[in-house]
């Protein structure tokens, strides 16, 4: 158990930089989420904390010792890998113990080992068996069981559940958050799914393009988005964006779209001091709106009412999300529970004032 | 010694294996084409390790006096007949692999795999008793059928892994929308199968170019080239003809093979790994 | 109808292969144990009091034994080699599948133009001095120079169809199986003995299949380099066939050949089993 530091680490294929001057610390015992789309960086930089791969510039270090130019086997690791890497010509068992015969543990001591995580994942019937007779999702646990074995430092995982069926996912999303819990031990998860972010990371680290753009706990990076990216990516059905002018009214600081205006509160308008006449980007995420007179379940203190008029409705069962034209855009509100609306039909849209999201037009990063 | 200068010996290791074996092989065959058009008293000149005299004479005697060039009209004309029967032959059977389900499917197919390394010899032998009954002895047409017997088990497994390869979805598109299955077949399977099929022609056609045993045995005027060559060349104490003939008729004989191996290089690998798994 | 399909389709290349490999293998038995349509075993008997039968199958196992492990073995350090990224490597790949579709007979003329007394090898060794006399490499009196120039032509010839085979073979084995070892502490050789190896297993049973039946074969370039000299089966049968026209010996040259074939690979198959490619659920 170790802690991870990246110090400014840059990783570059001929032209092309994956990963731009990351540095990011990843503390002991904590379960980390890389997060971002794909072609992102995010497996690259997890490749370069294995040792698979070796940083263009910057440094690795794990607690005091620096590993950026370590072989993987001279780091203590681990690692799941996206297609299981669950080699096919051994069975159950010799791929578990595979770890342990190369550190050359005594034998006792490695059956000892592959039981112990053979019943942690829940697969001793199947120590006997060969790959080709497991299914993806026992395959899933054996390459879990072959990561824990050794009792890593670091355990490092690159979407590990996204060839899962969706169903599966759910429950190996909750095993391995609570394998990790028990085990303690530092890991580093990378995915491109949000959901699995948001339910499984202490701390999610977002990236987009090789830079690393926010890192926080998962409701920090939902309610405090530092970026428009960071935003969108985040949630779903994702934040509704529009362009608004920033008007110094009699009342305070105002929004104006096409076809409303928001006032905002004073300590609210203190931020946009300095953006008076000026477009800026306004955010809002889905969930928090409602539509007057249908639902009143959003409960706020603070809040704004612009008009529209319903113009798609989708009834999810647990949610409905009503697409309405405000303007000439359309905005997306999700409100609880199945809502019967007609199609065309006028709405007051209330906003929750104190969920606003307000980011620069050019520079794209948040200023409320 | 630090990673770098490592780095750099492993990588000037690698770079004079790959060097020496890249030399072994194709050293020969450039020494062969010079020494078939080496001068006689080049030839035999011990100085002359690389020969700087030139004559065609070798290689037009070879062709035009000792029946090469028949040689190589009937070789042309047994491959493509080859790859006539055996496609016509061995289309049908790999798309119906490719494209159905169906029982007995792996039985057949594994034995078409396994029939794929049917020694040649023991086919050839007693087909000469045949042949000479059917009067197909000393053919082209007989060489040909016993060559088709050769490849087609390769052109099956190459021609139904090719069909494979075409997306079932296309044909069945077509067939929605009015075709027929063999309309499909030739309208969207056929065209889009195309390239690798003339690639798998190549093949068929540089098998039967070089096959000498059964086209020795089932021939005796009407020789393929490598027959004919082996007729003239064989033995290093009985062969009749002088060394210079030999280098000639190596020329001969690789040149094609070469010209084939430039245009196929693309297929040539995942053509082998189809055949060969 | 839809179901006699797939069959229609198959039954012409079946039946010619059916009818192709059949029919000599009983016009071979026929040939081979009968005379004047009553079964004899006087064919047999002359077959093997021919000292050239014995000595046609030693050269021939003896061919395939040294030739193949040899083969084997600078086929995975090239495969190995190939299977990296690295300048120039679509060359180096096109230079070493060149010998692919050349046939033993053109093997064997180039190799003669490399090894004859005035050939290119002797010249140039002559020339730098390593040796004053030229080495003999053909005449009955040189026949285990003959045999080394077969076996140096076989390797520069026939190791190309090994090294594509175990190549497809690698290329087929996904990258992250070797990561995976890498991140669990195996260092290169530890990854080639327990992760490359038994998974090119099947790659290299075929391998060794093909080229030992092929081996069985062997024909073109043993006529052309040493003729007689060094009797191989098929050239035996070749020459009871054309020379003798003794067709009843000849048969019997092919069915040992086909005999060979069957144990061998059977043999094959039997011990280099990979036994995870057998289970299925």
């Amino acid at each position: 158990m170790v802690e991870v530091r990246l110090e400014k680490i840059t990783k570059k294929f001929g032209d092309f930089t994956a990963v731009n001057e990351l540095t990011l610390t990843i503390k002991d015992g904590e379960f980390l989420v890389l997060l971002g789309p794909s072609g992102c960086g995010k497996t690259t930089t997890l490749r370069m904390i294995s040792g698979l791969e070796t940083p263009t510039s910057g440094k690795i270090w794990f607690g005091d010792r620096d590993v950026t130019y370590l072989p993987p086997k001279d780091r203590n690791i681990s690692m799941v890998f996206q297609s299981y890497a669950v080699w096919p010509h051994m069975t159950v068992y010799d791929n578990i113990a595979f770890p342990l015969k190369i550190k050359k543990y005594p034998k006792e001591e490695i059956d000892k080992r592959v039981k112990w995580a053979a019943e942690l994942l829940q697969i001793e019937e199947l120590l006997d068996r060969y790959p080709a007779q497991l299914s993806g999702g026992q395959r899933q646990r054996v390459a879990v069981a072959r990561a824990i074995v050794v009792e890593p430092d670091v355990l490092l995982m690159d979407e590990p559940l996204s060839n899962l069926d969706a169903k599966l996912r759910v429950m190996m999303r909750a095993e391995i958050k609570k394998l990790q819990e028990k085990l303690k031990v530092t890991t580093i998860y990378v995915t491109h799914d949000q959901v699995e972010a948001m339910t499984m990371g202490d701390r999610i680290a977002v990236m987009n393009k090789g830079q690393l753009l926010q890192v926080g706990p998962p409701v920090e990076v939902y309610s405090k988005p530092n970026s428009i990216f960071v935003a969108t990516f985040i949630g779903a059905p994702e934040m509704n964006l529009m362009d608004v002018t920033v008007k110094e009214t009699d009342k305070g600081i105002a929004l104006e779209g096409e076809g409303f205006e928001i006032l905002l509160p004073e300590d609210l308008g203190e931020f946009l001091k300095n953006y008076v006449n000026k477009t800026v980007v306004f955010g809002i995420r889905p969930e928090h709106m409602t539509v007057e007179g249908i639902s009143e379940v959003l409960h706020v203190k603070r809040k704004a009412k612009i008009k529209g008029t319903v113009d798609f409705v989708e009834a999810l069962g647990t949610d409905t999300i009503i697409h309405a034209k405000v303007g000439g855009k359309i905005i997306k509100i999700k409100i609880p529970g199945h809502v019967p609306i007609g199609l065309g039909r006028p709405v007051d849209i209330i906003i929750d004032l104190d969920n606003i999201h307000v980011f620069d037009k050019s520079t794209e990063k948040a200023i409320i | 010694m630090n990673d770098k200068t490592r780095f750099m010996l492993k990588k000037l290791l690698l770079y004079s294996f790959l060097f020496t074996v890249v030399v072994w092989i194709v050293l020969p065959i450039i020494v062969s084409i010079l020494y078939a058009f080496s001068s006689k008293l080049d030839y035999y000149d011990p100085q002359k390790v690389i020969p700087t005299h030139y004559t065609t004479q070798w290689v037009k005697t070879l062709l035009f006096t000792l029946g090469a060039w028949d040689g190589i009209k009937n070789s042309v004309i047994v491959a493509i007949l080859t790859i006539i029967i055996s496609f016509s032959l061995g289309i049908p059977a790999g798309y119906a692999i490719a494209k159905f389900i169906f029982p007995g499917k792996d039985t057949i197919k594994l034995s078409i795999i396994a029939l794929r390394m049917f020694p040649i010899p023991v086919m050839a032998i007693p087909l000469v008793v045949l042949y000479i009954k059917l009067n197909l002895i000393d053919t082209l047409l007989g060489v040909a059928l016993a060559h088709t017997a050769m490849a087609l088990p390769f052109v099956v497994l190459i021609t139904s892994s090719i069909f494979a390869g075409v997306s079932k979805e296309l044909e069945e598109a077509a067939m929605v929308f009015g075709v027929t299955r063999l309309g499909a077949f030739f309208r969207i399977t056929l065209p889009l199968a195309l390239p690798g099929l003339a690639a798998a022609a190549m093949f068929t056609f540089v098998m039967s170019w070089n096959e000498v045993f059964v086209a020795s045995i089932l021939t005796l005027k009407n020789r393929t080239l490598p027959a004919q060559i082996l007729s003239i060349m064989a033995g290093s104490s009985g062969g009749a003809a002088p060394p210079y003939y030999k280098f000639a008729a190596a020329f001969i004989m690789t040149l094609p093979a070469m010209i084939f191996i430039f245009f196929a290089r693309k297929y040539l690998v995942s053509m082998w790994g189809i055949t060969l798994k | 109808m839809k179901l006699r399909l797939p069959y229609l389709l198959l039954l012409p290349a079946v039946l010619y292969l059916v009818f192709f490999i059949g029919y000599p293998l009983v016009q071979a038995l026929y040939l081979a144990f009968t005379q004047n349509g009553h079964f004899t075993l006087d064919n047999v008997r002359r077959t093997i009091g021919d000292p050239y039968f014995w000595q046609a199958l030693k050269y021939t196992i003896a061919l395939a034994v040294v030739i193949i492990p040899i083969q084997l073995f600078l086929a995975l350090i090239l495969a190995v080699v190939m299977n990296r990224t690295f300048k120039g490597k679509d060359l180096a790949l096109y230079a070493l599948i060149i010998p692919l579709t050349i046939s033993d007979v053109a093997g064997g003329l180039i190799w003669y133009t490399m090894l004859t007394d005035a050939g290119f090898l002797n010249k140039l060794l002559l020339n730098l001095g390593l040796i004053t006399q030229p080495i003999h490499f053909f005449g009955y009196e040189y026949r285990n120079m003959e045999f080394l120039a077969i076996v140096i032509e076989e390797l520069w010839r026939a190791t190309a169809i090994v090294f594509v085979i175990i190549l497809a073979g690698l290329q087929m084995i996904s990258k992250e199986y070797l990561e995976a070892a890498e991140v669990f502490g195996a260092d290169y050789w530890t990854r080639m003995r327990k992760i490359v190896i038994p998974l090119l297993k099947p790659s290299i049973q075929s391998a060794l299949i093909i080229r030992t039946l092929f081996a069985m074969q062997v024909f073109g370039v043993v006529w052309i380099l040493a003729g007689r000299d060094i009797p191989v089966l098929a050239g035996e049968g070749f020459y009871q066939l054309t020379f003798i026209k003794d067709y009843g010996v000849a048969s019997i040259y092919a069915l040992t050949i086909a005999a060979l074939s069957i144990l061998l690979g059977a043999m094959y198959v039997k011990f280099l089993k990979a036994e995870y490619l057998e289970v299925r659920t």
